[in-house]
């Protein structure tokens, strides 16, 4: 197997505060290779838009990187200069925002605002560049492109935007795309058409994509893998259809049980009690287990490391082989 | 868009008759104008005479309906301490009020956008400390004061700074300047900036508030995640962002820059209408009085006009939103 575009090990963020340190990020490792799109699933706060910031290189302070690597092509990027970093956002690494309404300019015309992107990447003239940005509008579904470059951001609906958004985020072809929620601000109609245009320019450029989102739906259709994360750790990751069909962690579990089917049986929907536990009183030994069905003695104390089970890999000791304490 | 304007400029001259109408009745309440001109030996009739040439024996709304349109021409008639038309005065010292309004106002918009940026980019660094602690000076203190601290420091000690008058100047068809000459340009350096003060701690205050706010917008967080340069981001998409509330308080504080020339005119002894507007009051000069207001209210009224106007050019969100409106 070729070296994945982008190599995630054992990634920890934390923020700074006055009551103390916060790891919103503990441990987090995982691989997208070229063309794949990886779904990263989980709960508001459970570390999936901080893990995408972390790659991007545009955690805040008082948040840092506080431990780990972050590989982009082989290279490591987590310990970049600022302005070397600057130079791989937008050129190696695209990003898209969950909200497309402000996520533009709104005193810059789109156009200006892609060729100046396009111009701070790549060494290309004026007319050269515009004339990209209105292949790029086209790319991305935008009709009649050469008319619409000149259009101010709120003259485009929210759908449209988003797609002026992702022209920006692929127009110096990187090889990972970040999206952060790209979906949750637009209605059900456009979603669609938003994932599907993510999808065909993934497939189309080789790109890898990171797809963050709360939505299972969204995750089913276009992910070929998925990260179910919780509390800052990944619980599960494995081939989106594995882990859909079978889930191993009891919090995959509980969530997949969380999904409405269409034929519409009248089976409750499950649901996982409690709630997921603030950053500053996370659990002993695994996070999920004050909510899980499953504990026993060893998960309150031992936290689970990553175990493989056949293509997916599980953080839950429920799969290891060898419970050693438990018998006893 | 010119609908727009059309509406804004028929909105204006409403103001302005109701400024007329609060300056007309100046005349009234301060006495009776016959009794000001004449000596206190004149015979009744000699008085009624006089009063007939005036008009003065008219109808209330026939005078003041009469005042305005001598007004509109800018005819405000006769002063009563220098017998000479009012508009000749005030046109003669237009151009050194105007001079020092437009040289504060545009200390205060650069020094103010520059400090206000730094401070809001290097929010812990030891010059933004200095710069918050003069804008404090600035907005608490008041301008005679600075200009009299100014002048002891710069005139009687240092004896860099002439600390009254304009210096010498250069006649310019009506227009007077002191731009052309070096001890007109000396004669400038401090009382632009004791007019100017405030409104540079204003608009510092306020572009490192709205350039804070301005850098927590996702657009922004986007631009830096499309990796453009700091200076894009900073100058090209943050500031632009900041100068719409910008443009507006310092279109505005023009206006005041204006009105409160009266006292920085007053401290430096600058020949501007301030100063003439100070000694009409001390000799109850009512024609120059009521002129003064009219002409202060339409520079007011004008100013507002232009910065409608201006807010479309820089944004163009309301530029659609007012040609769709009408």
């Amino acid at each position: 197997m070729t070296e994945p575009v982008l190599s995630v090990r054992n990634l920890q963020v934390e923020f700074a505060s006055r009551r103390g340190t916060l790891r919103a990020i503990d441990g987090v490792s995982f691989d997208i290779a070229k063309g794949e799109v990886l779904g990263v699933v989980g709960e508001s706060g459970a570390g999936k838009s901080v893990t995408g910031l972390a790659v991007i290189g545009l955690i805040d302070p008082p948040g840092r990187i506080a431990g780990g690597e972050i590989r982009l092509g082989g290279m490591r990027i987590d310990n970049l200069p600022p302005e070397e970093m600057r130079r791989i956002r937008g050129k190696r690494i695209g990003m898209i925002f969950q909200d497309p309404l402000t996520s533009l300019n709104p005193l810059y015309k789109v156009g200006d605002q892609i060729v100046e992107t396009i111009r701070t990447h790549l060494d290309l003239s004026e007319q050269a560049a515009r004339r990209r940005a209105i292949d790029l509008l086209a790319e991305v579904g935008i009709p009649a492109p050469e008319r619409r470059i000149d259009g101010y951001p709120h003259e485009f609906s929210g759908g449209m935007r988003q797609r002026v958004v992702i022209a920006l985020a692929i127009c110096a072809e990187p090889e990972l795309i970040i999206a952060d929620e790209p979906t949750t601000a637009l209605d059900v109609s456009v979603q669609a058409q938003i994932i599907s245009l993510i999808k065909r320019l993934g497939r189309d450029h080789g790109t890898a994509v990171m797809l963050v989102t709360h939505d299972m739906g969204v995750i089913a259709e276009t992910s070929d893998r998925v990260a179910v994360m919780y509390a800052g750790r990944v619980a599960e990751i494995g081939p989106v259809q594995d882990v859909v069909r079978n889930p191993l962690h009891p919090y995959a579990k509980g969530l997949m049980g969380a999904i409405p089917t269409l034929a519409g049986d009248d089976k409750r929907l499950v649901q996982i009690p409690g709630s997921m536990p603030r950053l500053s009183a996370i659990p002993r030994g695994c996070s999920f287990n004050p909510r899980c069905a499953f504990a026993f003695d060893r998960c309150r104390v031992e936290r689970p490391e990553p175990l493989s089970r056949g293509t997916q890999s599980v953080a839950c000791h429920l799969y290891d082989t060898v419970p050693a304490e438990t018998a006893a | 868009m010119l609908a727009f304007t059309l509406r804004r400029a028929i909105q204006a001259i409403g103001v302005m008759i109701a400024v007329g109408i609060i300056s007309f009745s100046m005349f009234r309440f301060a006495g009776d104008p016959v009794n000001q001109m004449v000596g206190m030996d004149t015979s009744g009739a000699e008085r009624a005479a006089i009063r007939k040439s005036l008009g003065l024996d008219d109808p209330v709304i026939v005078q003041f309906g009469r005042y305005i349109g001598n007004a509109a021409q800018f005819k405000f008639g006769v002063s009563y301490q220098f017998r000479l038309p009012v508009t000749n005065l005030l046109m003669e010292r237009m151009p050194a009020t105007l001079e020092l309004a437009i040289c504060a106002t545009i200390f205060a918009m650069i020094c103010g956008i520059l400090m206000g940026v730094y401070s809001a980019l290097r929010r812990d660094s030891w010059l933004t400390h200095i710069f918050q602690a003069v804008s404090l000076i600035g907005i608490s203190l008041p301008t005679f004061l600075i200009g009299i601290l100014m002048i002891y420091l710069f005139s009687v000690t240092l004896g860099w700074l002439p600390s009254f008058g304009r210096g010498d100047v250069v006649h310019i068809g009506w227009w007077t300047t002191g731009l052309l000459t070096l001890s007109g340009l000396k004669a400038l350096i401090m009382p632009s900036i004791t007019l100017g003060l405030f409104q540079m701690t204003l608009i510092m205050r306020l572009v490192r508030a709205e350039m804070l706010e301005v850098m927590r917008t996702d657009y922004i967080r986007f631009a830096r995640a499309r990796g453009l340069t700091t200076r894009a981001i900073h100058f090209g998409h943050a500031l632009r962002n900041t100068l719409v509330p910008v443009i507006t308080v310092a279109g505005l504080q023009f206006g005041s820059v204006i009105a409160f020339a009266i006292i920085t005119e007053t401290v430096f002894q600058w020949p501007g209408m301030g100063l003439l507007f100070v000694q009409a009051v001390q000799n109850v000069d009512i024609p120059i009085m009521a002129a003064y207001l009219m002409m202060v209210s339409l520079i007011f009224v004008t100013i507002n006009l232009v910065v409608d106007i201006l807010y479309t050019i820089v944004d163009p969100r309301l530029r659609s939103t007012v040609s769709r409106a009408h």
